[in-house]
């Protein structure tokens, strides 16, 4: 992915890969990982757990744990047509570029607040440590964000967190990580553990805090119902490698990866009579000795002995929806007979 | 229809936390019928677990009956009781949580079985708990019967609460979102197991889950009840529930659900509440709870009296709603966003 960045590019992740060393040996959580963010995009990592999602995702803003060790590639960010390495910023220059452009929210986000401070407060110290002392200013700005997402603002601001519900803490974190106006904005688990109610209160919030300020988002989860809804691009996260990506509509309506197929057939669907549904046999990988070849092999329904041997590469006959698989005919065929039994019902 | 195998009547349960009394159940009336798959559906906190630990007996009611087969549980005496406590085993919602990590599988599998007197001698039990692994597609069996529980994955975890639950051959299960808790892709997997018990052991399963899609796909030949702080506002016909939801909780949380389907899910409708506060249960609105956050609701009648189960007089279903505009047999419009 060596092209120029265009205008509308604002992340680029280009060939990283990420270990983790530990007793037993190292753990290869990323691998040969590649994508572009476009301005004001929303991209979906999906994926079963352990597959490397939350560690591609700290990597972007230099989190990752002290045991991780970046072995190759770069994080490009480009806002007003400079571009920088992420992984190559200094620790005053990172700290600046994780409010002010690119914030993470809801890691772990129940206990983000310290609970002795007024949410004026947070924000306000937030405000300071990035050079903004205007505290009228500061208090205008964190207003009409907590109004953006739904709060009743005045009463919000002036609260203890304790005094929140979950999924009200859940959005003032969400206005406390746009204050300074990211461009990025990553979410880890946003609606994981909430209430259906809740859930949907925080994905229309998102929504219209994305087209009111138009940054752009990167969330993993492991709900597609989430990236269904929410995501322009959807990439599937499979042992620690991007397996598929591609427009959120080819990726559910025409997967080519066995993998983000076997995903897609492993939920049923509330209007659907009767589901042709079922789990993908067997589990994830170790990922200090993954399989030879294509990883997912071993719990592959289409494997062939070439799986086993060779690593396939992302490819695709379109430009924008690649997958890694040696026997996309097979999975084609199968998704017809599939189709066809459906047809049948 | 034959004798329902369970039945709660009346069923109240509260909490005292100091000196605040909080009802966590509410007059909870439910037929369990022989075989059939029932599920408990509602948001954190309405109730689910509290009632699945009445139904097993761990847990006693503050009010109200429980009959197993017919029979007042509070009746029953000796062996009798023993074997109600038997029969009706839990499966915990944690299989983190619910395993003795200092145990292996084995020794897990072979005490219920020695201690109720199951079988007799360690090779007896193993030869039993050989079986149970396998009824619950937990192979090579001999393989994992050694084994430690921080050696199995958590969908393996959960397939050994469930081998464990069946070693006192239980007729009813409660499954407490036993599939909450692992991997989006091997839950069905899980979930077909289970119902395949009910086939090769005629064992009824109770499945409980804050998830409406898995609910549905459980139960299609079988039966919801959708519950709102603690108390049971639907119930009836998984079939006719899905398709036309008619309590205004039931048809919010329809509404509300993200679809695995791009088109599918953008262009949903969804209805508005009138407030997105969950009210607590120490301070429950009078009348309806749902009322104050009900976009139906009736000012002077849904803020004033309980509404009771019952199926709408207009109703071509079975499906039992406490709701007053839908059992006036009120059209409720959509309200949209
Ligand atoms: N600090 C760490 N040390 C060692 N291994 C780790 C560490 N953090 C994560 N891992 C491992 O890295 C892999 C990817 O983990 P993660 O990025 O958290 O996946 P996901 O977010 O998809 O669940 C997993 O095998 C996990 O066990
Ligand atoms: N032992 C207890 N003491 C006090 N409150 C409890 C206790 N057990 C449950 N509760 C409360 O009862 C309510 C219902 O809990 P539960 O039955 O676990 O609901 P669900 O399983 O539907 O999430 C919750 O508000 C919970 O906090
Ligand atoms: S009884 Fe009234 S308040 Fe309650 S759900 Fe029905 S309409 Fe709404
Ligand atoms: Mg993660
Ligand atoms: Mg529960």
């Amino acid at each position: 992915m060596s092209q120029p960045m265009n205008d509308d590019v604002v992340l680029r992740v280009d060939d990283l890969s990420i270990v983790y060393q530990t007793k037993r040996g190292n753990v290869q959580a990323t691998t040969n990982i590649s994508f572009d963010l476009k301005r004001g995009q929303a991209m979906a990592l999906i994926g079963e757990s352990g597959s490397g999602k939350t560690t591609v995702s700290l990597s972007l803003i230099r989190k990752l744990p002290k045991n991780a060790l970046i072995t190759q590639g770069q994080v490009l960010y480009q806002r007003d047509g400079n571009v920088r390495d992420v992984l190559k910023l200094s620790k005053r220059e990172l700290r600046e570029f994780r409010w002010k452009d690119c914030a993470m929210v809801f890691q772990g986000s129940q206990n983000a607040f310290n609970p002795v401070l007024k949410i004026r407060t947070q924000f306000e110290d937030t405000a300071r440590a990035h050079g903004w002392t205007d505290k009228n200013a500061v208090r205008e700005r964190a207003l009409e964000l907590l109004r953006l997402v739904r709060l009743d603002p005045e009463r919000v601001y002036e609260a203890y967190p304790h005094e929140l519900s979950g999924g009200m803490k859940q959005r003032t974190l969400l206005a406390l990580g746009v204050l300074l106006n990211p461009q990025v904005v990553i979410l880890d688990e946003p609606t994981t553990a909430l209430d259906i109610l809740t859930q949907r209160a925080i994905i229309d919030v998102l929504n219209e805090m994305q087209q009111r300020l138009n940054f752009s988002i990167i969330f993993i989860s492991h709900d597609l119902s989430l990236a269904a809804e929410m995501a322009d691009v959807v990439a599937t996260v499979y042992a620690g490698e991007i397996v598929e990506i591609g427009p959120v509509n080819d990726m559910f309506y025409d997967p080519q990866h066995p993998y983000t197929h076997g995903l897609l057939t492993s939920v049923p669907k509330l209007d659907h009579e009767q589901d042709f549904v079922s789990s993908i046999a067997g589990a994830p990988p170790n990922l200090i000795s993954p399989p030879s070849g294509c990883k997912f092999h071993p719990r592959c329904p289409y494997a062939t002995d070439k799986c086993s041997e060779d690593d396939p590469t992302l490819t695709g006959e379109k430009p924008d929806h690649l997958a890694a698989c040696w026997n996309k005919d097979a999975l084609l065929e199968a998704r017809e007979e599939i189709a066809r039994k459906e047809l049948a019902q | 229809m034959s004798e329902p195998i369970m039945r709660l009547e009346g069923i109240y349960r509260s909490f005292r936390s100091g000196r605040t009394v909080i009802p966590v159940l509410q007059d909870i009336n439910l037929d369990i019928n022989k075989l059939e798959f029932l599920c408990l559906v509602g948001e954190s906190g309405c109730g689910k677990t509290t009632t699945g630990k009445i139904l097993a007996g761990l847990l006693p009611p503050s009010d109200g009956k429980i009959y197993f087969e017919g029979r007042d549980v509070n009746d029953l005496r000796g062996n009798d009781r023993r074997r109600y406590r038997r029969s009706v085993q839990l499966i915990h919602q944690d299989p983190y949580a619910s395993l003795n990590p200092t145990q292996t599988i084995f020794d897990m599998l072979s005490f219920p079985l020695l201690h109720h007197k199951l079988v007799k001698g360690q090779k007896a039990a193993r030869k039993r708990a050989a079986e149970l692994l396998e009824l619950v597609d937990l192979t090579p069996v001999e393989d994992i019967l050694d084994k430690y529980p921080h050696e199995l994955s958590g969908g393996q975890r959960q397939r050994v609460s469930i081998a464990r639950a069946l070693t006192t051959d239980p007729s009813v299960i409660v499954a407490d979102e036993s599939v909450s808790m692992v991997d989006v892709s091997i839950r069905i997997g899980l979930l077909q197991m289970m119902m395949n018990l009910r086939d090769e052991l005629g064992v009824t399963i109770v499945f409980i889950t804050h998830d409406l899609a898995l609910a549905k796909y459980f139960s299609w030949e079988g039966r919801i009840g959708v519950m709102y702080l603690g108390r049971m506002v639907e119930v009836g016909k998984t079939q006719q529930l899905i398709a036309n939801p008619q309590h205004p909780y039931t048809r919010v949380l329809l509404s509300a659900i993200p679809e695995p389907d791009p088109e599918k899910t953008r262009t949903k409708r969804h209805i508005q509440l009138r407030s997105e506060d969950i009210p607590r249960l120490t301070e429950l609105p009078p009348g309806c709870s749902f009322h104050p956050r009900c976009p139906w609701y009736i000012e002077g009648v849904c803020d004033h009296t309980v509404p009771q189960l019952a199926v709408p007089a207009t109703s071509n279903s079975q499906v039992e709603v406490a709701c007053f505009p839908v059992q006036e047999g009120q059209a409720l419009e959509l309200y949209e966003s």
